[in-house]
């Protein structure tokens, strides 16, 4: 598999070769905000990254697994039938290499000795993932902390490279592979070209200011990050809303529910939040994770210790930030970590 | 913002060395641009880590409820609205909150100076009425006025209402504005027109409820889309699910609402949620000539009755 060359201004004939194959997608600007969406003239390059993570390609907020008939005089009533689900063949171009590591952690999750989501995987599989390297990463990036990188090519199909007037493709799959082959424009790149790219992959670990360490969060035992004080500190402005985990690329946490409209029933899995009472409301009224102490800790505790603990050390966060921009009382969940790893 | 930074600090030392309060609320620098963080002191010590800037925008008011100890808090002229509501509504008793008033010269809406710059800020500086925003390969001063959050531009209430000690002289208040003049021109057009609006308004919304956590009114125990025997609302992104929220929530808010804006401060979409609330301000304001949370001895007009109440359905 070699490295390919397109010229910047061959680039919109690059994504519309594909289209022919692919549903693609490509980072847009709609107002202030970054997404991606199919059918956009223009790619945009020049961004950050997306408001939202992308792990709705995969897991979107609101799923429809199963429906049913509610009518008793049904021979089918109740019966729960799959929801035929083809996923057709999608390639995102210009995801970032953070947002495509929170596939490879969700892959493991998603995927069990007994069980595999299907719903994830289909998905999955169905996709072609075309990463953007990262070369203005923002202050709270924190990806070279958590075993990511600006260039990292975990979970991509091809790593593309930001020349300036061409992009470099390097294919890191068969899949990806497959898609250069049907795109038009590419041409071979040389030695220097790629010589080049990887002076700019260094470049931008260089440029990513903000460290975590860690080290001591895995040596410490669970009860003595579990009852550290400084969770008192860290509850008593949170808000306890679903901020942090829903724009977060590597919280997956749902809540399956049943939905009827007149005789028919729909089941749905919806996002859900782990800083919700009613997430862990026990049908006895019970609930272990009864105050917002509880509630806090643990989703800094599952991505920094429990994921971990289970997963060989991995981390369960990809440290693309988006907490810390986003949460409304500047919960930096680089100083929870700080406080973790004291 | 300097004065009142440093007076914050000094009121916060004395009252926690005199032991007069246990925890004071006030506002720390935050880790990112354009946003500061709630912060509580419990020793003087602590207290040198109050700030004041244009970035508190999270009311502090919604810490309140149901506290068992005694509080002083920081409070601009919406938060201390705030803190009447909770009197009002018997969440605080007043002499358990101890108000730090400050004269307040309008928040920063964060959306604007984005929306101006349009790449990403990586440090904000604010000086003598200025702003100054730096990021890669940039620095933009703009006017502190130009910025401000729509909310305090039509504020009438920049000073606290009801405070025990004010950071400096009031400020002269905004006069003659009409805070409405929007919505009187959206109530011209066709119903089908303004509920599209709100459709298209709540569309990007992710039902974090980052809104309601923010808002100092939204203190019930269990929140009726939290109530689950029986549900009442259905938990995916369906609009009508989406748009009962917003709906219901705002109905919750008539009357007790001070236009804070802590609402549209949390909400990681950046959506106007103030347009659902504002409405429902100008009708109580214009049917019963109240305004919430001015003083604590005024029972807000939806939770009384009055045989001489204008409106003749209920006789």
């Amino acid at each position: 598999m070699a490295d390919m060359i397109l010229k910047k201004s061959a680039l919109a004939d690059f994504i519309k070769s594909l289209s022919g194959s692919y549903k693609v997608f490509t980072p847009s600007r709609e107002g202030q905000e970054v997404k991606f969406a199919s059918n956009q003239g223009k790619v945009l390059l020049d961004f950050q990254n997306t408001l939202l993570s992308p792990k709705d390609f995969f897991f979107p907020q609101s799923e429809r697994m199963f429906e049913y008939s509610t009518d008793p005089a049904a021979a089918d009533a109740f019966i729960l039938k799959d929801i035929a689900t083809e996923p057709e063949p999608r390639l995102v171009f210009g995801i970032r290499p953070c947002d495509a590591r929170a596939f490879v952690i969700l892959d493991r999750i998603f995927k069990n000795d007994q069980y595999t989501d299907s719903y994830w995987f289909a998905r999955r599989e169905a996709t072609t993932l075309i990463g953007l390297g990262c070369q203005n990463p923002c202050p709270t990036c924190f990806c070279l902390s958590v075993g990511g990188g600006p260039f990292s090519e975990e979970g991509l199909d091809v790593l593309a490279c930001d020349l300036g007037e061409t992009l470099l493709f390097k294919p890191l799959t068969e899949k990806g592979q497959q898609a250069l082959d049907k795109a038009e424009g590419l041409a071979e790149a040389d030695d220097k070209t790629s010589q080049e790219a990887a002076r700019i992959k260094e470049q931008a670990e260089a440029a990513i200011s903000s460290r975590i360490s860690t080290d001591k969060i895995d040596e410490k035992t669970v009860m003595e990050l579990y009852e550290a004080p400084h969770w008192e500190v860290v509850q008593e402005r949170c808000l306890n809303c679903g901020v942090c985990t829903f724009v977060c690329p590597t919280c997956h946490c749902f809540d399956i529910q049943d939905e009827v409209a007149g005789k028919v029933g729909d089941r749905i899995r919806n996002w859900d939040t782990c800083m919700s009472w009613l997430f862990t409301q026990h049908g006895s009224g019970h609930n272990p994770r009864a105050d917002k102490t509880s509630r806090v800790r643990q989703r800094f505790m599952h991505k920094f210790k429990y994921i971990p603990m289970k997963r060989g050390g991995d981390i369960g966060c990809v440290g693309c930030g988006r907490c810390i921009m986003l949460c409304p009382v500047n919960i930096d969940v680089r100083d929870v970590v700080r406080d973790m790893n004291a | 913002m300097e004065e009142r930074t440093k007076k914050i600090r000094e009121i916060a030392k004395r009252l926690l060395s005199e032991g007069r309060v246990d925890v004071v609320l006030g506002y720390r620098a935050g880790t990112v641009p354009l946003k500061n963080a709630p912060y509580f002191a419990r020793t003087p010590e602590e207290a040198e880590n109050f700030i004041w800037d244009s970035h508190g925008r999270i009311n502090l008011a919604n810490f309140l409820p149901q506290r068992q100890d005694r509080v002083a808090v920081v409070a601009k002229g919406c938060d201390a609205r705030n803190i009447v509501n909770h009197i009002v509504e018997n969440q605080i008793k007043r002499d358990q909150v101890y108000i730090i008033g400050v004269p307040c010269q309008g928040m920063i809406d964060p959306g604007l100076v984005y929306e101006r710059e349009g790449r990403l800020i990586e440090e904000a500086i604010e000086a003598d009425g200025r702003l100054i925003v730096k990021g890669q390969g940039f620095e933009t001063t703009m006017e502190r006025t130009e910025v401000l959050r729509q909310n305090c531009r039509s504020c009438a209430y920049r000073n606290p209402p009801l405070y025990d000690e004010l950071v400096t002289d009031p400020v002269p208040e905004q006069e003659g504005l009409d805070p409405y003049e929007d919505i009187k021109e959206f109530l011209t057009r066709p119903n089908s027109e303004r509920f599209d609006y709100f459709e298209k308004l709540i569309e990007p919304c992710i039902r974090c409820y980052a809104c309601r956590d923010a808002c100092p009114l939204c203190y019930c125990a269990v929140c009726f889309v939290d109530e689950h025997m029986p549900q009442w609302l259905g938990k995916s992104i369906d609009p009508r699910d989406k748009m009962t929220f917003h709906i219901l929530r705002a109905f919750h808010c008539a009357g007790r609402c001070t236009d804070c804006g802590a609402c549209e401060a949390a909400c990681p979409m950046n959506i106007k949620v103030r347009q659902f609330t504002r409405r429902l301000e100008m009708d109580v304001k214009e049917l019963y000539g109240y305004e919430a949370g001015l003083s604590p001895d005024i029972q807000p007009p939806l939770t009384v009755y009055r045989p001489d109440d204008p409106q003749d359905f209920i006789k």
